[in-house]
């Protein structure tokens, strides 16, 4: 008798979203952070097409798929920008690989590992942009305030739970 | 080889990812680097895509949050719209005489300016754009208006509230338009400290501030200052309010300099509505010279009513000062009137008939004495009377000083004269208050 068997954790919990899901979500996350931070200029803090690069390469589990997510929400970011396309892009094509290949390995349903990965990968994309600013533009004029930082990166993480369980609803497992 | 791209593949992948940004970010940043130029066609092309993409729906979510807000502000929201009208009213009425206050010395400047053929530049045509949206981006201060290359702007062309400058277009497009905030880092503005006449250049900085950093320390600085446009940047027209210096400090990365913060004088956090301005030019815009002629006519009639009314402050002054003077004159002199006497208010009252008979007034009498002697008037007989060598007449009977009468005990004290007066008091004599009753005896 021939036996079902799974041999990674990839393969057990791989999940996919509908294609309006893989679209509508990103791109709404890119117009709600364009006009929200213009009624209330404190929400310019959020990062939601981040999030939601952190939620589509830990649920897909797939560094290929986590790249390619990153990197579209980024330079569809950066386009909205004054700044040189690709800044967004990059780090969020780096985040999408990591992030990927951490759902690979842990349990990204639990709600400890949301905070942690959501708090970690803020503060990775903010090194990162100041890593592609400084060293890579040249933008000497490039500052970071770590304990903005910080504040940014809970604040964010706090954001990012409902929206990941209201995104959970959307998963299909395969 | 195969089973390498097969291993490798999620690596190579993201490798090969970044590398293709790498090279785009080379091909952008190629170019020399000028602060809030635009992007080459490719770049601009890309922009356009994702504007195309993102802005109807910013611009479907801007329309729903204006019916919202214009429901509330059109039925709702009139409680003080009387209240503002006066205000706005009372304001209004301010600034005209504050411009008229200005009026001649504009109308003497431009005429100066003429004569040196200095070439000003006046905002001739505005077009007023709505925010839409912003670029979601903490570290890019930019904002997308709903106009854009078919309502005639274009790239570079100031734009600006009634506060003050808020930045300059960057990208436009067919029906939007990019719009570099001045407190982007990569903006920059020609400015002018408006009491020490100092230009210098502004800039934007990652945190979001405005600030002057190419100037060494100055005592006349001061915060409070107001920075205005100096029009070097041939962007901005001259003498647009930037802001208000906040805080100086000293930049410690570039010595000697500082670092001048300031305070922007359009809110730059809150915009809704902006002007963009399409069109400068030399002369003053005819509204605008309209209003100036308006505002030296009321000058004019401000000046003459000025002048008015110091004649006759003059004129009043003077007269002040000859009653006065007769008033001095008459109260050094000894006056006839007793002003405490009942009868001082009445005599020579106008319309009186003793007023006309005695244009000079009356002479008073003198009041009958409380114990009459010979000198006493009245006791004499009258000249007529009398015979020239007979001898006198005995003296009249003199009513005796009453041995049961009842005088008081003390006279009625005199009522006292106010000190402002200077007049000296008439003698007073004590009268009887109280019915006397007299017993005459013989003299003996």
């Amino acid at each position: 008798m021939a036996t079902i068997s799974y041999t990674s954790r990839r393969e057990l919990e791989q999940h996919s979203f509908p294609p309006v899901v893989t679209i509508l979500v990103p791109l709404g996350a890119i117009i709600l952070q364009a006009i929200l931070p213009k009624h209330f200029l404190r929400l310019a803090i959020l990062d939601l097409p981040l999030i939601v690069t952190i939620f589509f390469s830990v649920s897909r589990r797939n560094p290929v798929a986590g790249t390619l997510t990153g990197a579209s929400i980024g330079l569809l970011q950066d386009a909205l920008t004054n700044q040189p396309i690709g800044v967004n892009g990059m780090a969020k094509s780096v985040i999408g690989y990591i992030a990927a290949s951490i759902g690979i390995q842990i349990d990204v349903e639990n709600l400890t590992t949301r905070v942690l990965i959501n708090f970690c990968f803020f503060l990775l994309n903010s090194f990162l942009l100041f890593l592609i600013n400084r060293r890579l533009l040249g933008v000497t004029s490039f500052h970071i305030l770590w304990l903005h930082e910080l504040i940014r990166a809970a604040v964010n993480t706090l954001v990012a739970l409902p929206i990941f369980f209201l995104l959970d609803n959307t998963k299909r497992t395969e | 080889m195969e089973s390498f791209f097969t291993r490798f593949k999620n690596v190579l992948v993201l490798v090969a990812i970044l590398l293709a940004q790498t090279i785009g970010l080379a091909i952008q940043v190629r170019r020399p680097v000028e602060s809030g130029a635009p992007d080459g066609s490719n770049v601009t092309l890309l922009r356009y895509w994702a504007v195309s993409i993102v802005a109807p729906f910013e611009r479907v979510f801007h329309g729903i949050g204006s019916n919202v807000r214009g429901v509330w502000t059109n039925y709702i929201d009139l409680r003080n719209t009387r209240q503002q009208n006066r205000d706005l009213q009372d304001q209004l009425a301010r600034l005209r005489l504050e411009q008229a206050s200005l009026a001649e010395d504009a109308i003497q400047g431009h005429r100066l300016q003429a004569l040196l053929s200095f070439q000003q530049h006046y905002v001739a045509s505005t077009v007023a754009a709505q925010v839409v949206g912003t670029s979601g981006s903490e570290l890019s201060r930019v904002i997308y208006i709903d106009k854009g290359s078919k309502d005639g702007l274009k790239p570079d062309q100031a734009v600006i509230t009634p506060d003050g400058i808020v930045g300059k277009l960057r990208d436009v497009f067919p029906y939007t338009a990019q719009v570099l905030l001045i407190n982007d880092q990569t903006s920059g503005a020609g400015v002018v400290l408006a009491t020490t006449r100092i230009r210098a250049i502004l800039r934007g900085s990652t945190t979001g501030r405005i600030e002057i950093n190419n100037l060494t320390p100055d005592d006349r600085i001061k915060p409070g200052e107001q920075v205005l446009t100096s029009g070097g940047d041939q962007i901005y027209p001259r003498g647009l309010p930037v802001g208000v210096i906040q805080s100086i400090s000293p930049d410690i990365e570039h010595q000697p300099y500082t670092i001048i913060r300031l305070k922007p004088a359009a809110n730059l956090d809150q915009l809704e509505e902006v002007l963009v301005i399409t069109g400068t030019q030399t002369a003053l815009p005819a509204v605008t010279q309209k209003d100036l002629a308006i505002a030296d006519q009321t000058a004019k009639a401000q000046a003459a009513a000025k002048a008015a009314a110091k004649a006759a402050e003059e004129e009043a002054a003077e007269e002040a000062a000859a009653r006065s003077a007769a008033q001095i004159v008459a109260d050094h002199l000894p006056s006839l009137h007793d002003p405490n006497h009942p009868d001082a208010a009445t005599p020579n009252a106008p319309g009186s008939p003793d007023a006309a008979a005695n244009p000079g007034g009356t002479v008073p009498r003198p009041l009958p004495a409380l114990h009459p002697d010979r000198y006493s008037p009245g006791s004499t007989p009258s000249a007529t009377d009398l015979t020239p060598g007979a001898p006198a007449p005995a003296a009249p009977a003199l009513p005796s000083t009453p041995a049961t009468s009842t005088l008081p005990s003390t006279p009625k004290p005199a009522t006292t004269t106010p000190a402002t007066t200077p007049k000296p008091a008439p003698p007073k004599v004590p009268r009887p208050q109280s019915p006397v009753t007299t017993k005459t005896d013989p003299e003996p």
